[in-house]
């Protein structure tokens, strides 16, 4: 019988059937931040229940923490980090907090610290982990309920989804990234379109992706709605797995961690790799985007009156006029970072645009490098330079940020963000905010422009 | 039986950061999350009541079931979305997608999401947009929701329908699952058990 490469993750991963069509899986490697863990360790102590297996979990310090300094920058924020370097420790839990070397970003931390192998089943209390799919991991958010029950009793329950995959094929034109290639994804599939499903990456335009490209690409896959989302282990993931703190716990034999070839997937999409341009997003869902040489929509673009409704009202929270051109939106902001995007190729790529050329006038641009083994390496490279002689603040230390702004930066009521992030939403970046996606490299191209300007352009 | 007055809230794509903004998040408690609940909807600036807002005004106010749009709940995985909706008084919300963390922690906390076609969703918000303040009732047991001779079922898949009815302790519940758990760690490769160097 022919399996999909996620039916074979969890077949792996079935501990036994439960009453009702749950099943209890087996979760091999668990994460926590400080803001979605703390109740769960209260309802461990409510139920008087011990942590099943200790050495399966990491804590990391990430989405709270100020990125100027390794101090919390108020008392909210500390008591956070403080209360999960105290559950940590009464547990006996890996803790990575501020001033670790091997702090940042958890979906950073986990593959620098080699952490993550295919095969894997990984669970954390963050919708983007299904970066690990990009290992042929099965990666998935959870809540906090959830996260209890993993610390209990090592396992979820769980209810298999259905399968989609999404194939890409053709080589993408100079300039189109990992982020335009999930953004396209997005954008045809849908924000909600993959409710239901774990997704998986194929074509040729996915196997030329290196390792951060396709974390990239599984990373933003929950915005399409996907619990899970994969690509098949190969030769590029093998390479990947070497030379990490935790490389000597694991024997990769090269096992195939692949969808069998005759396996049948409930719904399937074909992109062109070809057809991908850069995009950007114009809206308040990850779905509303246009390629950077093309206009914002008009309502005469829609036929039901509730979708030219929902056009008006983005249109109004975002301060844009239909019809205008994408490159005529001028920035306040360049905002650098996120599990998505702030990876040494990440940065690099940027820095290649900021090279000899400046920030525009009036633009604040930040960048914040994943972890802090990302910024060192950064700073090793000469990049840490570039991004500084072109008028970029560099942070010094590594966390989420402006990514959803649950600690000091924070967007201001009506602020324009040229963001290598995830998630436009209204108030994400800051209330009244306004957010528009895009590649790093782009990124930096508005904040040379002093608006959203195309890749391409700067030779 | 869930019963009460219904409310339309007909965006789609509701984020769980416009459930539950960020500067809610900063807790370690459940608790305490009503006020954060839709609060850039319900409130302006100056935290004063958006007097348009459905749930700021008569009969919607009494709402305790919404009519919801197109994948409520995307984003990000923050179970306080779902703690601020039920301290709100909100148990259930009725859609035709629903994302799927959402979905789950949902179910932790006794808020019901049945599913429904869109047609039956269109019925729905023209039901719950009349000022007279409609009452509608989920019955779990049958998948059916009824407002006076309207009755359409819904989806729900058995577990969830199961936790909602038992308002079952899912973390104690699989513990009587301990020896298969061990049976199945025993079995595991090597390979894939991790120490993380603490």
């Amino acid at each position: 019988m022919s399996r999909t490469l996620y039916d074979k993750l969890v077949d792996a991963h079935k501990v036994c059937d439960l009453p009702d069509g749950d099943m209890l899986i087996y979760v091999d490697f668990h994460i926590m931040n400080e803001y979605t863990s703390p109740q769960a360790f209260s309802g461990l102590e409510t139920r008087l229940l011990d942590v099943w297996r200790p050495e399966a979990h990491l804590a990391v310090v990430d989405h709270v923490n100020a990125t100027r300094s390794s101090e919390p920058h108020d008392a909210a924020s500390k008591l956070l980090i403080d209360n999960l370097q105290a559950n940590c420790t009464k547990h006996g839990i890996a803790f990575y907090g501020l001033g670790d070397p091997r702090q940042g970003i958890e979906h950073i931390v986990v593959p620098e610290q080699g952490l993550v192998v295919p095969g894997m089943l990984i669970a954390c209390g963050d919708s983007h982990t299904t970066t690990y799919g990009a290992y042929g991991a099965l990666g998935f958010g959870i809540g906090t309920s959830e996260v209890e029950h993993v610390l209990a009793t090592q396992t979820l329950r769980y209810k298999r989804m259905k399968t989609m995959r999404v194939t890409i094929d053709g080589d993408t034109a100079a300039g189109v990234t990992a982020k335009d290639i999930i953004m396209k994804v997005v954008q045809v599939v849908g924000a909600g379109g993959a409710n239901g499903f774990a997704v998986e990456f194929a074509g040729s335009a996915i196997r030329d992706l290196d390792m951060a490209g396709r974390m990239t690409v599984c990373n933003m896959a929950v915005e399409l709605g996907a619990r899970a989302a994969l690509i098949a282990a190969d030769d590029i993931t093998e390479s990947a797995l070497k030379g990490h703190p935790h490389s000597g716990q694991f024997t990769f034999n090269g096992e195939s961690w692949d969808s069998d070839p005759e396996a049948v997937f409930d719904e399937e999409f074909s992109i062109s790799g070809t057809d991908i341009e850069p995009l950007i997003t114009w809206g308040t869902s990850p779905d509303h985007s246009v390629p950077i040489t093309s206009n914002v929509p008009v309502a005469a673009d829609y036929v039901s009156p509730k979708a030219k409704a929902a056009l008006e009202r983005s249109l109004q929270y975002m301060g844009l006029t239909e019809g205008q051109s994408a490159q005529s939106i001028k920035i306040d902001t360049a905002f650098i970072g996120s599990c998505t995007n702030s990876r040494i190729e990440d940065l690099r790529e940027a820095a290649k645009i900021l090279e000899g050329r400046q920030v525009a006038t009036g633009v604040e641009a930040i960048v914040v490098p994943g972890s802090a083994m990302t910024r060192i390496k950064a700073e090793a490279e000469g990049l840490r330079a570039i991004f500084e002689a072109a008028g970029f603040e560099w942070r010094p230390e590594a966390g989420c940020s402006m990514c959803l702004a649950m600690n000091d930066d924070i967007a201001m009521d009506g602020e324009r963000v040229a963001s290598s992030t995830n998630r436009n939403f209204e108030g994400r970046q800051g209330r009244g905010a306004r957010t528009h996606l895009m590649s790093p490299a782009m990124v930096a191209a508005a904040a040379v422009a002093g608006h959203l300007a195309d890749v391409r352009d700067f030779k | 039986m869930i019963k009460g007055i219904v409310a339309p809230l007909p965006l789609a794509n509701v984020d769980t950061d416009v459930i539950m903004p960020k500067r809610f998040l900063i807790t370690i408690t459940r608790e305490g999350l009503a006020d954060g609940t839709f609060a850039d909807l319900r409130f302006d600036n100056a935290e004063q009541r958006r007097p348009e807002f459905v749930l700021n005004k008569p009969p919607w106010n009494q709402a305790t079931i919404l009519v919801v749009g197109d994948n409520f709940g995307c984003g990000s995985s923050r179970e306080h979305a779902v703690w601020g909706m039920r301290q709100l008084g909100i148990n259930a919300c009725i859609g035709t997608s629903f994302a799927g963390i959402f979905y789950d922690n949902a179910r932790k906390n006794g808020l019901a999401l049945p599913v429904v076609s869109p047609e039956v969703r269109d019925v729905l918000l023209q039901l719950a947009s009349k000022t007279s303040g409609a009452e509608i009732s989920i019955d779990l047991g049958s998948r059916t929701i009824a407002a006076g001779d309207y009755t359409e079922p819904f989806e729900m898949d058995d577990a969830t329908r199961t936790s909602l009815i038992r308002g079952r302790d899912d973390t104690l519940d699989s513990l009587e699952h301990a020896g298969a758990i061990r049976d199945f760690e025993a079995g595991l490769d090597d390979k894939m058990r991790i120490s993380v160097i603490t």
